[in-house]
């Protein structure tokens, strides 16, 4: 019972990292259709921010909160400078872009700073367990899944409540007529890129806390299963993409904990299986989008 | 004299190849109601979306309310004075009644702080919005989306209310409700732009109208000349 509590908070965590990423690339989706792979850089991003302004001497808090800044930054930065020029051109041309966004940020990464890993300290405070009863439970998990928390009702208040939220939601369901309402398309454009970039940069903090260390490729392997979470979730719905982050996580936990040790290789093959068997079922995903009534 | 409020100068909408509207000319005064008819694909819809700035001119002009308009974006237009209550209602199906109202509101910082007073109003002329106002707009009925689109569209406090079509869809019941607010949002000096294939019903409630066939302004005049010059015709001869 203990073992199985503690694998699901494990698979808690897990999941609310894919959840916030594949949130991050369902917000974008859902308003632009284009799904951003250079998502992954963004937490890249933030694991080099974190380096540089702790190497500066920044206290760490302020670090993790610069970090997570340069993302939102560099994510409007990508739409204003890559994805405007092109946004009318097709969803292909757009898709291409961002696959050179990606390739681009990836090589000035190895070219500028290093292709080695370089090293982020993770404080002894957050080191450790804490006993609850007979059980030991990881401060960082614990940290994880409370930050994963708080963003995700952030997001929900701020969508659910603001009218620049409201407009978001507007425009996922019909662009068209939202801008026909007056809603200024760049304005909800450049947000929905700047919550991408916030949700990449904690979805970065989070997975810096359990790795140590960024390199070029830190993101790459995070954003492909967020990629897979919200393809399973339902392309274009925020619940699903935070549903399916959460079930593939529970799946990649389970299958760490309880496959015999000679599978234990075969372990992403069979979880994408799972995957493949749920899409089978529900070809749009758990959650699939609503589409506006024409 | 009545003040010109919408003109529309040898306007022209491409999409690609294909020639939607060519050369059209049509004016709209304050107070009136005016209609645009045509059959199924005459360029109406094209000719509507083009005033409020969603497709490019690629030829002509507009000025509405003594500016320029063509060229600008459509949150100006909105600004202006201007809004279109799209074919097909096109509610936002996931947001409640009161949320789609608000977007509705959402084109100028000013309009945004009246938001709350205008979906009183709106209220009062829609009584049924006000019972339904947490609704998700996707589990209205056909009349209750088509009153949420007209009312999501007076929410910016419109000079001139452009109405694609809104009896597409509805029951005839339901038909005669939409031309009684019509007929009310006149007597509440909005001047109205009626597109409707229906000519029928938008010449008994029309001041002036004008046919539109293959891109083009084909015929033009009061209710009764229209009637006497074969509309059938026309719309026979686009099909």
């Amino acid at each position: 019972m203990e073992y199985f509590l503690q694998q699901g908070l494990n698979a808690l965590a897990l999941g609310g990292t894919y959840a916030l990423l594949g949130l991050g690339l369902a917000v974008v989706f859902s308003v632009l259709g284009l799904i951003n792979f250079a998502h992954g850089e963004l937490m890249t991003l933030t694991g080099y921010g974190i380096f540089y302004t702790l190497l500066m001497g920044v206290p760490y808090p302020l670090a993790l909160l610069a970090g997570v800044l340069i993302a939102a930054l560099a994510a409007v930065l990508m739409e204003r400078i890559a994805f405007r020029p092109v946004r009318n051109a097709s969803p292909t041309t757009m898709l291409l872009t961002s696959f050179a966004v990606s390739t681009i940020l990836h090589i000035l990464f190895q070219n500028l700073i290093s292709a080695r890993p370089k090293a982020i300290p993770v404080p002894d405070a957050i080191i450790g367990a804490v006993s609850v009863g007979s059980m030991q439970i990881g401060i960082i998990q614990l940290l994880s899944i409370a930050i994963t928390a708080v963003s995700l009702l952030g997001l929900t208040l701020f969508l659910k409540k603001s009218l620049l939220g409201i407009a978001m939601r507007a425009a996922a369901e019909d662009f068209n007529v939202a801008r026909l309402m007056g809603v200024n398309a760049n304005m909800v454009i450049s947000t929905a890129f700047a919550i991408s970039g916030i949700l990449a940069g904690i979805a970065g903090v989070l997975w810096l806390f359990q790795r140590g260390s960024v390199d070029p490729m830190m993101g790459f392997l995070p954003v492909l299963k967020a990629f897979i979470a919200v393809v399973l979730g339902g392309l274009g719905s925020l619940t699903g993409a935070v549903i399916g982050g959460f079930i593939l996580g529970i799946i990649e936990v389970s299958l760490r904990a309880y496959l015999p040790d000679g599978m234990l290789a075969y372990r992403d093959a069979i979880s994408l299986t799972l995957v493949i068997l749920v899409l089978f079922f529900l070809p749009q995903g758990i959650v699939p989008r609503r589409e506006s009534v024409r | 004299m009545p003040v010109t409020l919408l003109s529309v100068q040898k306007v022209a909408v491409r999409y690609g190849a294909i020639q939607a509207v060519e050369n059209a000319e049509l004016a709209v005064a304050a107070g009136e109601i005016v209609t645009l008819l045509g059959a199924n694909g005459a360029g109406k819809s094209s000719l509507l979306n083009a005033c409020m700035g969603l497709v490019p001119l690629a030829g002509g002009q507009v000025h509405f309310d003594g500016q320029r308009i063509s060229g600008t974006r459509t949150e100006h237009v909105v600004r202006r004075g201007m809004t279109l209550t799209p074919e097909g209602r096109r509610v936002f199906p996931g947001l409640s009644v009161a949320d789609n109202l608000a977007i509705g509101a959402a084109a100028s910082p000013q309009l945004r702080r009246e938001t709350a007073a205008r979906r009183t109003e709106m209220y009062d002329l829609f009584p049924r919005l006000h019972e339904r106002q947490k609704q998700l707009a996707g589990t209205l009925s056909g009349g209750e989306q088509q009153m949420l689109a007209i009312a999501r569209s007076l929410m910016s406090n419109p000079k001139l209310l452009l109405l694609d079509e809104p009896s597409l869809g509805l029951a005839p019941n339901i038909v005669d409700q939409i031309f009684d607010i019509i007929a009310a949002l006149r007597a509440r000096g909005v001047t109205i732009l009626l597109v409707e294939q229906n000519a029928e019903l938008a010449l008994d409630i029309a001041d002036r109208g004008y046919v539109l066939a293959g891109g083009r302004i084909v015929l033009s005049g009061t209710p009764g000349e229209l009637r006497a010059s074969g509309l059938e015709r026309v719309y026979l001869g686009a099909h």
